[in-house]
């Protein structure tokens, strides 16, 4: 069987399997649930050994006729960029499973099965190769995570789902507009055909043409990822999301954003890419240094996370539009590294949460001196998310800016601000946590990493230094998809704007012309 | 026009309207005769009546034809709508079982009306000529408007059968003058046949037949409550029994839709360009007429009829796109907002308790706690509702939109799309309720699912899910039906 099917369907059956466990054994949905994301854990990884490293092309192929009117296919496959996400997915969600152990009581089965509902719905974004299948998993991924943060949030967990929900559904209605619209101009959705079509120039957009039509894909992805004036939604559903939301939220949901834009947007629509790329770098530049102004006011530690997000995303969208191979490798290791670190450090505050009962920065201090552990586990995630040298973070964004230098110096500049800000605000949210005197409600509340914990901490830090120390076990089947993402780009033919908009399906005599 | 006496096929193409009237006055006369009887007898005839219905219009779409010399016709398209509305008309008997034995009303009387009305939307889904959807139109609206102020004592319900009757015979009368001015300008009533002499050498006048197609287009505007002529159905669906609103925003809706397309797609179809823009203005307008005021209800029932406006203008968007993919992608979203909205309906229904009293969203509260299977039946007919993946109503809005911007409609489109992420908000708030609040005091009163209310859910819920799965056999059908009716 396709080992690439087994890993998108698994999740399913164990959702379905999750629901017909009774509601009076919590404990058992709880271990339903480890087993069974640990088992798609393997699997996503002997999809990794037997996925030849060698090849920027699309593997496991899968294509099945869904429906045959308009002609729809189950299309799966996955090439290096899609392969790394899958396994992030897979290797955060028993990790997710174990931090709400204790921490959701209530609603045990739904909680656990609507994870796994997620797990389905991500993986099933990153190996969709049919556009309308890929619209299907999108919202699909949409509705569990709105119940997480309704049902399992805090306070104003209602307020946080329903915009979260309504932002993401506003920018994908345009994405399925555009869909369709590409549908009736060539007559399928896959985006196999569709580049191909492109490629041999039987498939020419106007320069009008195109644009809005990059535009309809990158609103709705800018919205997930999210893109300076689109990120309102991303604090409060953060906030108000527990743990186990957050980690996946963060870690997996916003680079549902990045790897569309990366993986269809630019592909599809290289001159409309190219054109706006300007743009888009400068709101990626502004949300990389006002994501960190703000994150450094924050009186609120996953506020502040949330908002260090809002910045380490900008890096992603400035290394896509830098168009260099640098530039895009960095973007891709860097959504893997803010993966693994804004994972890590929602996960930690999550504990710290368990202890003390207060996301307040103003409610700890002194914590090292009662959980050294803890803290010692967080010092290096935060050092991680700073972009210490020798842990993941560097990596990606030295990529990034090295990339961007190549281009244009002043972007660089500009984004290595941000670089320094982050260290500011991680490191002085450090400090006033887990230095100074611990107070009486510290001392009374807080413990040191348990042996649940311990589990949930080392998978992360080990992945931090792994990431940090030897990068080129991740990289090359990254780098040969950006390599063919590069060359699609450069494809394009010239758009000779005098050309009346062509009308379905193809046009031939625009290749013949050349 | 030769006279002469209907043939066995043509009786045999009229089958399931005969069966539902004979079964109807038969009840009437049960009603009266019969003193001890079965508390739900009638609805278990009914579920019969029914079951014979539709078998002879499934007999009656395997032999496609006119009957009584053109009148009628059954082709595919009449066989989809028949069948579309006597599958609605057993879902609301299946809802009304409990609800009916609650409220002491169990009677002959609201069966047999509620065969009449199908009777009559069955007839308007194979008219073939102005006069026979008139008389359709009327069955089917009289019963109706008999079957709003069923529960007689009720004050609101009252109500709402008067405000029904005055609009919707006002309304019925402004259909009517639009066939008068088309008759009188093209001398016939006959669907082929006006659509002949609009395009042949003698076409009459554009200004007469324009101004008919308007005023047809208000009579229908009304029946299938699009905006400017949506303001009936709030207050009737408020106040109207909740089987009854369920029945009233499904069937003689999707039979009205039945005729609308019918009409204006063959017989009308000449003058496309001169009536486009007036259905373009209705769709958007009933769209976002219907999503934003359904935004501000409080009343579930309310919410649920301004939902049906929105429903009715994306059904208005494939109308306007005029092509077979646009009538094809209208009769998938009927049987698809069929199945979701009685699905809907039935959960309020059920939840609202002896006399109606819990209609409010906050009585929704917790529901998810207390009746687990409720809540999430609930969930996917209001995801479905929303348009979310692999539930009918997705399909339906893309099959609605695709053959929009097949149609250049490309605005529509787009505004509509946006439209459907404004509705979001509303359905969300009936999940907010049952999943993140704690149970309400109607939610604690609730019993137990009946038997009837416990298929009036899984039915649809199961139909809901294979339209969004498997879309193909119901758009198959409904495409070559689409072909067929010129």
């Amino acid at each position: 069987m396709n080992p690439l099917l087994g890993v998108l369907a698994l999740p399913l059956v164990a959702f379905l399997a999750a629901l017909a466990i009774p509601r009076r054994q919590p404990q058992n949905s709880r271990w339903w649930a480890l087993g069974s994301s640990l088992a798609i854990f393997v699997l996503s990884l002997i999809l990794v050994f037997r996925f030849d490293q060698g090849s920027g092309q699309e593997q496991f192929a899968l294509d099945q006729p869904w429906i045959a009117s308009p002609d729809i296919h189950f299309a799966i496959s996955v090439n290096g960029v899609s392969l790394w996400l899958i396994v992030l997915t897979a290797f955060l969600t028993p990790l997710c499973v174990l931090i709400s152990w204790r921490s959701v009581q209530n609603r045990v089965k739904e909680f656990y099965a609507f994870l796994l509902l997620l797990e389905f719905g991500l993986i099933g974004v990153f190996v969709a190769q049919d556009l309308f299948l890929f619209y299907v998993f999108w919202e699909i991924s949409l509705v569990p995570m709105y119940f997480l943060i309704g049902i399992w949030g805090h306070e104003r967990r209602i307020y946080a789902a329903v915009k979260f929900f309504l932002y993401t559904m506003a920018g994908s209605m345009l994405m399925l507009v555009a869909i369709i619209y590409l549908y009736n101009r060539t007559g399928t959705f896959s985006y196999a055909g569709i580049l191909d079509l492109l490629a041999s120039g039987k498939l020419v957009f106007g320069a009008q043409e195109q644009l809005l039509l990059f535009l309809a894909f990158f609103v709705a992805f800018a919205i997930k990822v999210p893109v300076f004036p689109l990120h309102t939604w991303l604090p409060d559903a953060h906030v108000e999301a527990p743990t186990a939301g957050s980690v996946m939220l963060a870690s997996v949901m916003l680079k549902m954003g990045t790897y569309g834009i990366l993986h269809f947007a630019v592909p599809l629509f290289p001159r409309a890419a190219h054109q706006c790329a300007p743009w888009i770098v400068v709101l990626a530049i502004i949300g990389i240094l006002y994501g960190a102004l703000v994150a450094m006011v924050q009186p609120n530690l996953k506020k502040l996370v949330a908002y260090s997000s809002v910045s380490h995303l900008g890096f992603v969208v400035l290394g896509i539009f830098s168009f260099t191979r640098m530039g895009l490798d960095g973007a891709v290791y860097q959504m893997l590294n803010h993966g693994i670190s804004t994972g890590a450090l929602f996960a930690f505050v999550g504990l710290l949460y368990e202890r003390r009962h207060s996301l307040e920065i103003a409610d700890y201090g002194g914590v090292a001196t009662v959980a050294p552990w803890l803290s010692t586990a967080f010092l290096v995630t935060t050092l991680a998310s700073v972009g210490l040298p020798m842990l993941n973070n560097f990596v990606g964004e030295f990529l990034v800016l090295q990339g961007t230098a190549t281009v244009h110096f002043t972007w660089t500049v500009y984004a290595s601000i941000g670089v320094i800000l982050s260290a500011c605000y991680m490191l002085w949210m450090y400090q006033r946590v887990f230095y100074g005197e611990a107070g009486q409600e510290v001392h009374h509340h807080i413990f040191d990493l348990r042996a649940r914990e311990w589990a949930v901490a080392v998978p992360f830090l080990a992945m931090m230094l792994w990431m940090g120390v030897y990068p080129q076990s991740f990289l090359p089947p990254v780098g040969k998809v950006n390599d063919a993402i590069l060359q699609e780009s450069q494809v394009d033919v010239p758009v000779r704007v005098s050309l009346p908009v062509p009308v379905l399906p193809v046009r031939v005599e625009a290749a013949r012309a050349h | 026009m030769p006279i002469s006496f209907p043939t066995t096929l043509d009786l045999g193409r009229f089958l399931p309207e005969i069966l539902l009237t004979v079964f109807g006055t038969l009840f009437m006369v049960l009603d009266a005769v019969l003193q001890k009887r079965s508390k739900n007898l009638f609805g278990h005839l009914t579920l019969l009546a029914l079951a014979a219905a539709l078998g002879a219009s499934l007999y009656a779409g395997s032999e496609p034809g006119p009957a009584f010399g053109g009148m009628l016709v059954v082709d595919g398209f009449a066989t989809f709508f028949r069948v579309l509305v006597l599958g609605v008309g057993m879902l609301i008997v299946l809802s009304s079982y409990r609800f009916l034995a609650r409220e002491n009303a169990e009677t002959g009387e609201y069966h047999a009306l509620l065969l009449f009305s199908l009777a009559g939307q069955c007839l308007m889904a194979s008219a073939n000529d102005l006069i026979m959807v008139f008389i359709g139109l009327e069955i089917s609206s009289i019963a109706s408007y008999v079957l709003a102020g069923y529960l007689r004592d009720d004050k609101r319900a009252n109500e709402a059968a008067l405000k029904y009757f005055l609009l919707g015979s006002f309304a019925t009368a402004f259909f009517l003058y639009g066939v008068a001015i088309l008759y009188g300008s093209t001398g016939t009533v006959k669907l082929d046949q006006i659509h002949a002499v609009l395009t042949g050498p003698n076409a009459p006048f554009p200004v007469f037949v324009t101004l008919a197609a308007a005023l047809m287009l208000v009579g229908l505007g009304f029946k299938v409550s699009a905006a400017p002529f949506q303001v009936w159905a709030p207050d009737v669906y408020q106040g109207a029994p909740t089987p009854v609103a369920a029945f009233l925003s499904a069937a003689p809706k999707a039979a009205a839709f039945a005729v609308f397309l019918r009409i204006f797609t063959t017989a009308l179809e000449p003058i496309g360009t001169a009536w486009e823009p007036l259905a373009w203005g209705s769709a958007l307008a009933s769209m976002t007429i219907g999503n934003f005021a359904a935004l501000l209800q409080s009343n579930i029932k309310r919410m649920l009829a301004y939902s049906s406006i929105a429903h009715a203008g994306y059904v208005l968007v494939a109308l306007t796109a005029r092509s077979d993919t646009g009538t094809s992608a209208a009769m998938f979203y009927l049987a698809a907002y069929a199945l979701m909205n009685l699905g809907a309906f039935a959960v309020v229904t059920h939840l609202s308790g002896k006399g109606e009293r819990y209609l409010t969203l906050d009585d929704f509260a917790g529901l998810a706690q207390k009746q687990p299977f409720t809540a999430a039946m609930l969930t996917i007919f209001l995801l479905s509702l929303i348009g979310v993946p692999l539930t009918g109503g997705f399909f339906g809005k893309f099959y609605i939109f695709k053959a929009a911007l097949d149609s250049h409609l490309v605005w529509l489109a787009v505004l509509g799309l946006l439209n459907s992420a404004v509705a979001a908000y509303y359905y969300l708030r009936v999940l907010v309720m049952m999943y993140m609040h704690d149970p309400s005091q109607a939610v604690q009163e609730a019993e137990p699912l009946s038997h009837g209310l416990q298929l009036a859910l899984v039915l649809p819920a199961l139909g809901t899910l294979f339209l969004g799965i498997f879309p193909n056999w119901v758009l198959e059908f409904a495409g070559h039906s689409a072909a067929l009716m010129k």
